[in-house]
């Protein structure tokens, strides 16, 4: 029956239909039907940010001394992050160790082995769930890998290790290895990489979202 | 994204949800929660028809929704098979289009809820829907024709039971 038979056969089901549930259009929107904040300016105050984030980091290495010579053969973080992430994102049974439904205990597991108090960051307003995390092992001991996905089951890691004696205090940065994209940043207690194989624009917004929420 | 792309399809959408879902805030909450997937994934919308798109993310939404309460059929069910959650009804003359509705499994009624209330061809609802157009014309006649004889008065064998 094509749509026209059908609308012919059924046109009393149709007008049934509409007679009940048409008054539903004209009904006022709810107000939380319209979103609060335009996304666009979500978008701008990220890419602010992220701006704010890239112009340190560039500064930075012109006022920062040369690092110590134990620094020169360890892998840097972001580069760490980017493998560990080549390793575990393609996963499709065990792509982490502990489901986010164990998120808890994730978080308090992680911590402890790390010997800090660890913030998962919430990225749904980005699009990305958290899936799970789990231990891997660093140059000098445990360090924490959170993974994310989108709708479309693209993945991100957040890479999280307590930083290295003698490692430098960095601003957001950006690197590449591999094809993996990774903004990282160490801080007085851990480095973060967040890893990825998707494009920068996209990488720097969800990355800076991540920054504002565990650095407060 | 621009959400007043959106906006002029929340007027459909909650017409929609609320013959599908039945009451008046169950059928919000389901808009809602298109709503804000829409604007979470709208970077995946590639220009092309944005009214099956939110058709489709309020299909998967609902589908999700159904899951959680675990009244989802696994498989496509036959419906003479299984006795749907019937509200009950006093009378058949006097059956509301509203529960006539819900005896319809949820596949079927979301079928003919796009051709009949939202006037979509096969080939919108079967990409709303991610099925087969030959499934959407299966599901639709016997949507259709459980619908008229509910509203007929005839008694079918559903589990539909009549108190005079």
């Amino acid at each position: 029956m094509t749509e026209e038979e059908d609308r012919t056969e059924y046109a009393a089901q149709n007008a049934a239909l509409h007679r009940r549930f048409d008054a539903v259009l004209t009904e006022p929107i709810p107000a939380r039907m319209y979103m609060k904040r335009p996304m666009w300016l979500e978008y701008a105050r990220a890419a602010s940010l992220v701006a704010v984030g890239l112009a340190v980091g560039l500064a930075l290495p012109m006022l920062r001394p040369a690092p110590p010579a134990a620094l020169a053969n360890v892998t840097p973080l972001p580069i760490r992050a980017a493998r560990a992430h080549l390793v575990y994102s393609p996963e499709v049974r065990h792509p982490v160790e502990v489901d986010a439904k164990d998120q808890d205990h994730l978080v308090k597991w992680l911590s402890k082995r790390l010997g800090t108090q660890l913030k998962v960051p919430v990225l749904t307003a980005e699009g990305f769930e958290l899936l799970g995390g789990r231990l891997l092992p660093g140059p000098e001991g445990p360090v924490a890998q959170f993974m994310f996905q989108d709708g479309s089951g693209k993945r991100l890691t957040l890479y999280v290790t307590r930083p290295h004696s003698g490692e430098q205090v960095t601003a957001f940065r950006f690197a590449q290895d591999d094809g993996v994209s990774v903004f990282y940043w160490i801080d007085k207690d851990c480095g973060y990489a967040l890893s990825g194989e998707v494009d920068k624009t996209t990488l720097a917004r969800v990355a800076s979202s991540v920054y504002k929420q565990i650095e407060p | 994204m621009d959400y007043n792309l959106i906006v002029p399809f929340i007027p459909n959408l909650r017409r929609y949800a609320r013959a599908l879902v039945g009451d008046r805030d169950g059928a919000d909450d389901l808009v809602q929660d298109t709503l804000e997937r829409a604007v979470r994934k709208f970077h995946l919308w590639r220009p092309g028809d944005l009214r099956a798109w939110l058709f489709s993310i309020m299909h998967n939404v609902f589908v999700n929704q159904l899951k959680a309460r675990k009244i989802a059929p696994e498989v496509e069910i036959d419906e003479n098979m299984i006795a749907a959650p019937v509200p009950t009804v006093t009378s058949v003359d006097v059956i509301d289009l509203q529960r006539a509705l819900l005896t319809l499994a949820p596949e079927q009624r979301e079928v003919v809820l796009l051709v009949a209330l939202e006037d979509m061809s096969y080939a919108d609802v079967s990409r709303s829907l991610g099925i087969p157009i030959g499934t959407v014309m299966s599901r639709l006649s016997r949507g259709r024709e459980k619908l008229r004889k509910l509203m007929a008065g005839e008694v079918s064998r559903s589990g539909l039971r009549v108190v005079q």
